[in-house]
């Protein structure tokens, strides 16, 4: 048979139902729009939950000397001179699950500019600090590597101490703070993050290059502790295992020793993301799973009805000669003809409603090509299906019958 | 003698209706030559209806012959025949059987479109000469919910007129239609005929046999009259002594 004549015979019948093929034709732009659309709300919702918790700093990895016997003593941490420079150039250089890691060496005493002074202790650290702990420099800039190789005397402050130092309102930028007999210029001020879950003000606090802090202050050649932060939440176990193998060699410890530091993870937080994504990736595969299904429902009876309803047509068809073959080829270009313009507008329509909820209402929107991938597919597969399933039986009819249907 | 272009022998067809066996025909046989105007007669379960089927190879008799210009139908695939039905036969239905919302030209087309050997121009050139035959020259590109009963037979008689068939099969054709349009579609026929076309009509109306020139009479699925009309009347004499329609 000619395939250009039923070609042209689908279209011509397409056109003179503009109302029944456009109907068919939006239960599956529905299906297809609905499913990207649900998704990429989802996916945005989860990501903007995700960085909310990681803002709380849930990949954080703590890294402290640990706690050695001498004779039956427990002896304090921090009398312990276990991490040292080359530990940390170690794990900065054969990490690979770790985004960000700093050394941390803290000094407590006296502030003083002028005629203000404050308690408080000075942290010194490395460029990643920042990063790790979600800190966000407002005004001025963080000190560079240069600072550090050069014990350079700079600082950046938080908003506490800005209050307590600078109480006139005067730019901080620029003056200098004394720490004991160490002169500290002021290069940046922090972003207010407030307090902490613990209570703790996380705004009292200043930061100077790890160098200065050790070498001008407390003058020692070892660390508080390494603070480092995991390239993701699910996986800090990994780098976890990472660090304690470096530290572990680099440490020259023997199977049979203990760790001579402690790791410690940001557990309970790390744990709540987890559960957090999961719930919601299973509310995603629901939603996607719903809605296709929905799609899918609507797109299978409204093809089923137009055959059906249809069924006198293909009886006059057959009357003035077309075989069963040429009926079930007719339905079947007209269905994939459907289908796939339906499932084209459908993926357009997706996208620009994702759009607009992204510029109009400013949610977090991620479309996912996977989604758009499996709709389309989903959705002309169906619309397909159950436009030749019910073609294929009136191909079967008998003429006779078919020309009686009511 | 001229061409045979339907011979039936001895056609039975019995139809299973849960246990029972329902005798539709029970073996007719005849012929009918090129340029004839059948009317077959017989009132409601006398076997018309399952006879046209056959004859318009929609069914297959359950036993017997039916050769239609010359070719054997009864042992043909349901494909063979609707390529059959699509050469040699033209039918016009008691409800029209146009195609909604869709030009005259383009319901005249329908046939041609399943001919794989016809030219788009040329089927196009078919349809609008059907068209002109049968007087709807003007109305080409009106849409079959634009047009009245009778117009619309006429669309369907341009319809069963396109592919130029051996035979054309009317199956109660004027039965939808009031007295005066009913006449101007027998006037239609007898101008076919007259101009060499076989035409079957099946119909219950006794009175369509005065303008047929042979007709067949069944009933219980036997043929009990089969008789040549001597007097053949003219549907035109016959349609300017109707009375006009107050209504109109």
């Amino acid at each position: 048979m000619n395939y250009t004549n039923l070609f042209k015979i689908a279209l011509k019948a397409l056109a003179h139902n503009k109302m029944r093929a456009f109907l068919t034709m939006l239960g599956i732009i529905i299906g297809v729009a609905s499913v990207i659309t649900m998704i990429a709300l989802g996916q945005g919702t989860q990501k903007s939950i995700q960085k909310e918790i990681s803002s709380m700093g849930s990949n954080i990895i703590m890294i402290h000397p640990g706690g050695e016997r001498r004779g039956g003593v427990r002896l304090d941490p921090s009398e312990m001179q276990t991490l040292k420079i080359q530990n940390f150039e170690a794990l900065k250089k054969e990490c690979m699950y770790v985004a960000a890691i700093s050394p941390y060496a803290t000094a407590s005493g006296q502030l003083v500019c002028g005629n203000n002074n404050y308690p408080t202790s000075v942290t010194g650290a490395g460029i990643d600090y920042i990063e790790i702990r979600q800190l966000t420099i407002e005004d001025g800039t963080m000190f560079t590597e240069s600072d550090i190789k050069t014990s350079a005397k700079v600082c950046v402050i938080g908003k506490t101490i800005v209050d307590n130092l600078f109480p006139d309102g005067s730019d901080p930028i620029g003056s200098t703070i004394r720490y004991n007999q160490v002169p500290l210029k002021v290069i940046g001020v922090l972003e207010s993050k407030g307090y902490n879950s613990m209570g703790m003000d996380q705004d009292d606090i200043v930061l100077a290059p790890y160098t200065t802090v050790m070498k001008r202050m407390l003058a020692v050649t070892h660390f508080n502790g390494i603070f480092a932060s995991a390239l993701s939440e699910d996986v800090t176990e990994y780098a976890t295992d990472e660090i304690r193998t470096i530290l572990r060699r680099e440490h020259r410890l023997k199977d049979s020793d203990p760790d001579d530091f402690m790791i410690r993870t940001q557990q309970e937080l790390s744990d709540m993301m987890n559960t957090t994504m999961n719930l919601l990736t299973t509310l995603l595969a629901c939603i996607a799973g719903i809605s296709l299904l929905v799609g899918g429902i609507g797109i299978m009876n409204i093809m089923y009805v137009s055959v059906t309803e249809r069924t006198k047509e293909i009886g006059l068809r057959m009357s003035v000669g077309a075989r069963g073959i040429d009926i079930l080829v007719q339905f079947l270009i007209e269905a994939v003809l459907i289908s796939v313009t339906g499932g084209i507008i459908g993926i357009l329509l997706g996208c620009s409603a994702c759009l607009a909820v992204k510029y109009l209402a400013n949610w977090p929107v991620y479309i996912q090509i996977w989604s758009v991938i499996l709709s389309f597919a989903v959705c002309t597969v169906t619309g397909i299906f159950f436009g030749w399933y019910p073609a294929r039986k009136a191909a079967n009819l008998d003429p006779i019958d078919a020309l009686r249907y009511e | 003698m001229s061409n045979k272009v339907i011979e039936l022998q001895n056609i039975r067809r019995d139809f299973t209706v849960g246990d029972e066996t329902v005798h539709a025909l029970r073996g007719v046989s005849f012929d009918i030559t090129e340029g004839e105007f059948v009317t077959i007669m017989g009132t409601s379960g006398s076997g018309k209806s399952t006879l046209l089927n056959i004859l318009g190879c929609l069914d297959t008799p359950t036993s017997g012959e039916y050769l239609l210009d010359g070719i054997p139908v009864r042992s043909m695939s349901k494909s063979q025949r609707a390529i059959l039905r699509n050469r040699k036969i033209g039918f016009v239905f008691q409800n029209y059987n146009l195609l909604a919302k869709t030009t005259a030209t383009e319901n005249v087309e329908l046939p041609l479109m399943y001919n794989p050997d016809i030219s788009s121009s040329e089927r196009r050139k078919r349809a609008e000469e059907a068209l002109d035959a049968v007087g709807l020259g003007d109305r080409k590109e009106h849409k079959s919910n634009q047009m009245s009963g009778g117009q619309m037979q006429r669309v369907a008689i341009a319809r069963a007129l396109v592919n130029n068939p051996a035979v054309i099969l009317a199956d109660e054709a004027t039965g939808n239609l009031d007295t005066r349009t009913s006449y101007e579609i027998l006037m239609l026929f007898q101008e076919l005929h007259r101009k060499g076309r076989t035409i079957i009509f099946v119909t219950h109306n006794p009175e369509i046999a005065n303008y047929s020139s042979r007709n067949i009479r069944l009933r219980d699925g036997h043929i009990i009259e089969d008789s040549v009309n001597t007097n053949v009347l003219s549907a035109e004499e016959t349609y300017r002594t109707l009375p006009k329609d107050i209504d109109d």
